[in-house]
C-alpha cells in the first residue's frame, strides 16, 4: 500500500490537528455525558438499595452523596443528565432527515448548550 | 436445502449484518427517557438528603416507586446498548469482547439492584 500514489487527494484530519468546532464538541460530549452518567447512576442505586436496607447504611449513603464531593458529583451529573437529553432530542430530530445544514446544526448545537445549563440552574433552585 | 437467495438474505440487514433492530431499540428507549427523566429528577432530587422515614414512605408511594424503577431500568438498558457502540468505535479483538460483557453484566446487575431496593422499600 506504500507505493500505492494517492494522487492529490485531500486527507482525512487527525484528531488532534483537527479545529475544534461547536458541532464536533456537542457531539463528542454527547457521548462523554452519556458514559459519565452511569457514575451518578451507581450511586442513586446505591442510595436506593441503602434507603431498602436501614436507617444507618442509608445516613451514611446520604452524607456521602451529599458530602462537598458528593453535590460536586451530583451537580456536574445533572448537567450531564440535561445536556445528553436535549442532545438526544437532537439526534432524534436528526433522524427524521432534518437539520443537517450547518446554519441549523449550529443553532442546535448552541440550544443543547444554553438548554442544560438553563435546565440544571433551574431544577437546583427548585429541588 | 435454502430456499432463501443471497438477495433476500442481504436485504434490510445493512453493512452491521443485524438491520436496524439496535438503532430503534435506541430510539425507543431516548422517546421513553424524555418523559421518565424529567419525572425522576424532580421526585427523586428533592428526597436526597432528607430523613431517612421520609424517604421510605416516599418511595413506598406508587408513583415515585413505578417513576424510579422505570427509570432507572430503561436508563441502565439504553446505556448498556449505547455504551456497546463507543466501546465498538475504540477497542477492538479481545478487549471488545470483555468490555461488552462487562457492561451488559454491569448494567443488569445495577438496574436488578435498583429494582431490589424499591420492592423492599414498599413492601
Amino acid at each position: 500500500m506504500a507505493d500505492v500514489n494517492r494522487g492529490n487527494r485531500p486527507l482525512s484530519p487527525h484528531l488532534q490537528i483537527y479545529r475544534p468546532q461547536l458541532t464536533s464538541i456537542t457531539s463528542i460530549l454527547t457521548r462523554i455525558t452519556g458514559a459519565g452518567l452511569l457514575v451518578g447512576a451507581l450511586l442513586v442505586v446505591w442510595w436506593l438499595l441503602a434507603a431498602s436496607t436501614g436507617e444507618g447504611y442509608f445516613e451514611m449513603a446520604d452524607a456521602v452523596l451529599t458530602s462537598f464531593i458528593g453535590d460536586v458529583v451530583m451537580f456536574l451529573s445533572l448537567w450531564a443528565l440535561w445536556y445528553h437529553t436535549f442532545a438526544g432530542v437532537r439526534h432524534l430530530i436528526w433522524d427524521t432527515g432534518r437539520g443537517f445544514d450547518i446554519p441549523t446544526a449550529t443553532k442546535l448545537g448552541w440550544a443543547v448548550i444554553i438548554g442544560s445549563v438553563l435546565a440544571t440552574l433551574f431544577t437546583v433552585v427548585v429541588i | 436445502m435454502r430456499y432463501l437467495t443471497d438477495r433476500k438474505r442481504a436485504v434490510g440487514m445493512g453493512a452491521a449484518h443485524s438491520g436496524t433492530e439496535h438503532f430503534w431499540g435506541m430510539t425507543v428507549s431516548a422517546v421513553a427517557l424524555l418523559i421518565l427523566v424529567p419525572l425522576f429528577v424532580f421526585t427523586f432530587g428533592p428526597m436526597l438528603g432528607k430523613p431517612h422515614a421520609e424517604v421510605v414512605a416516599y418511595f413506598g408511594r406508587p408513583f415515585p416507586a413505578i417513576v424510579a424503577g422505570l427509570t432507572l431500568w430503561v436508563g441502565f438498558m439504553h446505556f448498556k446498548n449505547g455504551i456497546r457502540v463507543a466501546i465498538e468505535d475504540y477497542t477492538h479483538g479481545i478487549n471488545r469482547k470483555i468490555f461488552i460483557i462487562g457492561a451488559t453484566c454491569l448494567s443488569y446487575a445495577a438496574a436488578a439492584t435498583g429494582l431490589f431496593a424499591l420492592a423492599r422499600i414498599a413492601l
